[in-house]
């Protein structure tokens, strides 16, 4: 347990010893309320919710979430310091989850300094909040879920770009996998439990319920599930990569 | 104590290394010389735990560097090859990462940090971030992470490159007052730390070990062991000297480096002719500016030994 949070501890660090933190997280609350303000229509829709807020969380994250889960592995591997690492009395699973607990704390720490909007819309009319902490958490769990992901493909090359780009692909796979445009590729040819499977896995689906307040056992564990074989997997890769 | 049983390790085609067997008892200073691609890196990687080996095994302090690797792991110090680190951090946050993910806790990390940071004399630099620092302390800051929980194996992938002459010297000095009590493994393309630090050389090529055995009994299989080489004061005499020393029944063989006007006679089987030289020469009266017996030249044995490999 020390070891991961060493490992978690050195990695948080890491992102504020170099321009990633700020410019992430700078970014990121100038994108929420560009969306939420201008093409969420915030105030237009004269509704006392954070909708139009966590609407756009899930195409936010598709672009920014792999810009931080890149480097993870990918850079170790770049530069060597994987073999310090692996050299070290480590766990392979601790390294894993100690990296993927660091930034995920760190997407939490930027959701979090998104107060402000929940500040404003208390102060201009009367939301339901316990709606706005369930869609928080489904945020935080969908963040979690492309990190997990965006985690494993960094271990399977030592080029941040390519990383980022394959992330971005896998994690808009996932998102629409409920939505027609992945789910024709599998109806053509797969039994109707493939599609239903497949079109299961959508984070679009399973963070719509959330944010709409209603927490359904079925998605946590859907998520609890994609990060633990997303994560699992990580450690498959790089035990068969590290020394690529 | 590291023991190495038949390891092998294969990248594909490449047979990389090729059932090595070796033991290191503590105490002594184990070189690893070889060409470049002989295999030196890829053994110590399996032996640190990072790779595993395709067969054989291998043990450290008894416990098996991929079955119980964590153990293993927990008694050595490695550096890897170019010592990788976190360019991003200091060395004092970077070496505190590593005191914790070592489980060094209170008053005992307190005292290990700061005797490395002596050790190594990395004081000045503590507060800089690694990126910006010289080869030398970047190398330091490498040795420095190895040895902070004072392991019972040292396993360090060219220590000294890219340090100058004077740093050279220090971790020459560092590894000799670590070796009475430790095992330690170095690779190096220097003979002359061979010749400095260790008391065992294992020469390796295409993975396979060719020589394994002291650096005095290296020399001793060079042409030059206990040749003597002379220098003469007056050069007019250079071939009455040259014919005399050739006729003696203790020279093979005699050779003139035309640059420096200097003789080295090579001595017949065995023999020591730097008796019958100086006999010699007071009885011939020959004055020499520079007279002195060869203990063997390492890099002569090694291109000996390696040159087939190498070529």
């Amino acid at each position: 347990m020390n070891i991961m949070l060493a490992i978690m501890r050195r990695e948080l660090r890491s992102y504020f010893l170099t321009p990633v933190a700020y410019v992430f997280i700078v970014i990121f609350l100038a994108l929420t309320s560009t969306f939420t303000f201008y093409l969420g229509n915030f105030y237009e829709r004269g509704q006392a919710d954070l909708a139009s807020f966590f609407n756009f969380h899930p195409w936010l994250y598709l672009f920014l979430v792999p810009s931080l889960s890149m480097r993870l592995w990918s850079e170790e591997r770049r530069s060597g310091s994987i073999e310090l690492l692996m050299t070290l009395p480590v766990e392979l699973w601790q390294a894993v989850v100690g990296k993927f607990l660091a930034a995920w704390t760190f997407t939490g720490l930027a959701l979090a300094l998104t107060f402000p909007i929940w500040i404003t819309v208390n102060y201009l009319g009367n939301p339901d909040n316990g709606v706005i902490v369930a869609a928080y958490i489904g945020s935080l769990l969908m963040a979690g879920g492309f990190l997990a992901v965006g985690s494993c493909i960094s271990a399977t090359t030592k080029n941040q770009v390519i990383a980022f780009i394959l992330a971005v692909v896998a994690c808009f796979l996932l998102l629409l996998a409920g939505f027609p445009l992945v789910l024709e590729v599998f109806s053509a040819w797969a039994p109707q439990v493939l599609v239903d499977v497949v079109a299961s896995l959508s984070f679009l689906t399973h963070f719509a319920s959330i944010s709409k307040g209603v927490i359904d056992l079925r998605d946590l564990v859907y998520f609890a599930l994609l990060i633990s074989v997303m994560l699992y997997a990580n450690t498959i890769v790089l035990q068969l990569k590290k020394a690529d | 104590m590291i023991s190495c049983h038949n390891l092998t390790k294969r990248f594909g085609p490449l047979l990389a290394v090729d059932d090595l067997s070796f033991q290191v008892e503590p105490g002594e200073v184990l070189g690893f010389l070889g060409p470049n691609g002989a295999g030196k890196t890829t053994t110590m990687r399996i032996l640190a735990g990072f790779l595993p080996a395709t067969s054989g095994s291998a043990t450290v302090c008894g416990f098996d560097v991929d079955t119980q690797s964590i153990d293993a792991k927990r008694r050595i110090g490695y550096l890897p090859e170019g010592a990788p680190n976190y360019p991003e951090m200091s060395p004092r946050s970077f070496l505190e990462f590593i005191a914790d993910i070592r489980g060094l806790e209170g008053a005992t990390r307190t005292s290990r940090l700061d005797e490395v940071y002596g050790l190594l004399h990395l004081e000045p630099v503590l507060e800089q971030t690694i990126d910006t620092l010289s080869k030398g302390y970047k190398r330091r800051v490498g040795l420095a992470q190895a040895i902070l929980h004072d392991p019972d194996v040292l396993i360090l992938d060219e220590p000294t490159d890219g340090l100058d002459p004077n740093q050279k010297y220090e971790v020459r000095q560092l590894i000799n007052q670590m070796s009475q009590s430790k095992i330690i493994v170095i690779s190096t393309h220097l003979l002359e730390e061979v010749d400095a630090v260790c008391s065992r050389a294992i020469i390796i090529a295409h993975g396979r070990i060719l020589v394994d055995d002291t650096p005095e009994k290296l020399k001793a299989r060079s042409r030059f062991h206990n040749a003597v080489s002379v220098k003469l004061v007056d050069r007019s005499q250079l071939d009455e000297v040259r014919g005399g020393i050739e006729s003696l029944a203790e020279v093979d063989a005699i050779e003139m480096d035309s640059n420096s006007d200097r003789l080295t006679a090579f001595p017949a089987n065995g023999q020591h002719p730097l008796g019958a030289i100086t006999a010699l020469a007071i009885a011939k009266g020959w004055e020499f500016s520079e007279i002195h017996q060869e203990s063997g030249r390492l890099d002569e044995v090694f291109r000996t030994i390696t040159g087939g490999a190498n070529a």
